[in-house]
């Protein structure tokens, strides 16, 4: 962890700007305001169905707010043609809860598929680079391997390949550790930290693992009843005097 | 009183416009996706492949034993005005007009249509279809526009096996049960069959297979709720599928018969 004031100086590449979310009547996001700047860490911390995922989602224009701006690289998401986003989205890589591989793909057409789609490359050129992305995540040699026949944190290993295969600027993570072991947990915060020191992405990780906001975090944001109520670093959020953060990661109450 | 029953209606009504609303979106997107590049040959052809060579056996197994009771029932029928020896006519006039193209469209759209919903409900659920977007590829692309054109392809090819099975069918039990030779059966067939007949049956399956496509994909995109969202979507598509091809097969047989 670099600490804020590092980041301070530099550019704000997400903004969100008073955004609401609701499905079905049930409000999701009441006026969200959040800026990242280019390089930092950023966790969003909120129990379970506060809306985190969702915010990542509204991010890469998977779901469009229903109020509200979002704008990344400088660019207004809301608002903006598929196409349009289609080409943004070659810019930001995700990393998604249940790693979301194609079942009917092998590993190597998943990692190869965002090079087939955004860049002309040689067959050869995509063999070479889908190799250096499994290195990346400590899985050479499995190629030729089925989704179905991984476990849960290789596929996450092999999903955070995908992610990064075009070398994005921002990566978000819905839950990396959800669902792992903690040695493989461990293994999947230091790659988002190795990741961010070999290649200087600006990371959002969404999670309500405390262990890993805490390992892998400049700065943490706590959503709760869709507000963000507080953004700070580990240690200021843990001197917080605001009832919800210091319920959450006190555990006291469900948040 | 009246109020608590018409507010459920208005509701239920919104609902019914609504989604044929997202469904007629769905397809129109679809079908756009055949004229604008990049075009997934590939693709297209596997689900070509999935619609065709596996229904294959299926479509043809079902025309044959329904041409040979359409033929049982015909002999009997004709009997009572001593006109049996027209079996190989009715016959081939009604598999080739009717039966041939609506019971094929519905089981390929039993067999297909549910495994459409099946995969792309799966992809849904597990967020495949989100990665595939935030990957920068359009679903709509990959997964729907290649199916719409292998449905509108491929079920009248196999509209036309099973016309001929059928057919075949007929000409055996006429053989057992009449003695008539096959030679009198396909010409009667060939006789009584014309060009317009042919066109009117395997120009319904084009829009049948387009319709198995949209709607196979159609709830697939809409599955939420798990794997029991999958159950309920690869139901729903069955069911709808069968009864709008029933309905539109009398629209169309209605046209057809307006035009030629």
């Amino acid at each position: 962890m670099r600490g804020y004031e590092t980041f301070c100086m530099s550019r704000i590449i997400i903004e969100f700007k008073d955004v609401h979310k609701s499905f079905n009547g049930v409000v999701v996001h009441n006026g969200i305001n959040l800026s990242v700047r280019e390089g930092e860490i950023i966790s969003l911390l909120g129990g379970s169905g506060s809306g985190k995922s969702v915010l990542i989602k509204e991010l890469i224009g998977l779901i469009q707010p229903d109020k509200g701006e979002i704008v990344v690289l400088d660019h207004a998401i809301t608002g903006m043609n598929e196409n349009a986003l289609i080409k943004l989205r070659g810019h930001v890589g995700m990393l998604f809860q249940g790693a979301a591989l194609f079942d009917s793909l092998t590993v190597f057409e998943n990692i190869a598929y965002p090079f087939r789609e955004h860049l002309k490359l040689t067959e050869k050129e995509i063999r070479k680079r889908v190799a250096e992305k499994l290195k990346l995540v400590g899985l050479s040699g499995i190629e030729a391997k089925m989704p179905a026949e991984l476990s849960g944190g290789m596929k996450k290993r092999v999903g955070l390949a995908r992610a990064i295969a075009t070398e994005p600027e921002i990566i978000l993570y819905d839950e990396p550790t959800t669902g792992l072991d903690p040695i493989n947990a461990q293994r999947i915060n230091e790659l988002i930290v190795e990741l961010r020191r070999k290649l200087g992405i600006t990371t959002i990780v969404v999670t309500h693992d405390l262990h890993c906001v805490k390992t892998v975090s400049d700065r943490i944001a706590m959503l709760y009843e869709g507000k963000i109520v507080a953004v700070g670093t580990w240690q200021e959020l843990t001197k917080s005097n605001i009832p919800a953060v210091k319920d959450f990661l006190s555990g006291n109450i469900c948040v | 009183m009246l109020k608590n029953i018409l507010i459920p209606i208005d509701e239920a009504c919104k609902r019914v416009i609504f989604s044929l609303g997202q469904a007629t979106l769905l397809a129109m997107k679809g079908l756009g996706g055949i004229f604008i590049p990049p075009f997934h040959v590939k693709l297209t052809l596997r689900e070509i492949d999935n619609f065709g060579s596996g229904s294959l056996f299926l479509v043809d197994l079902i025309a044959l034993f329904t041409g040979m009771v359409m033929a049982l029932q015909t002999i009997y029928g004709l009997s009572y005005y001593g006109a049996e020896m027209y079996v190989g006519s009715v016959v081939s006039l009604s598999l080739v007009r009717e039966l041939g193209p609506v019971l094929t469209s519905i089981m390929v759209g039993a067999r297909v249509g549910s495994g459409i919903a099946a995969e792309i409900g799966s992809m849904q659920v597990t967020e495949q279809i989100d990665a595939m977007r935030a990957l920068g590829a359009s679903p709509i692309k990959k997964l729907v526009t290649p199916k719409i054109l292998a449905g509108m392809i491929t079920l009248p090819l196999l509209t036309v096996t099973a016309d001929i099975v059928g057919i075949f069918g007929g000409m055996i039990i006429s053989l057992f049960e009449l003695e008539i030779h096959r030679t009198f059966y396909i010409n009667s067939v060939l006789s009584t069959v014309q060009m317009t007949d042919f066109v009117s049956g395997i120009g319904k399956t084009v829009f049948f297979g387009f319709l198995i496509a949209v709607i196979g994909c159609y709830f697939g995109l809409k599955t939420t709720g798990g794997t029991t969202g999958v159950g309920r979507s690869t139901t729903i598509t069955v069911v709808t599928t069968s009864i709008l091809i029933l309905i539109s097969d009398f629209f169309l047989t209605k046209l057809f018969l307006v035009v030629f």
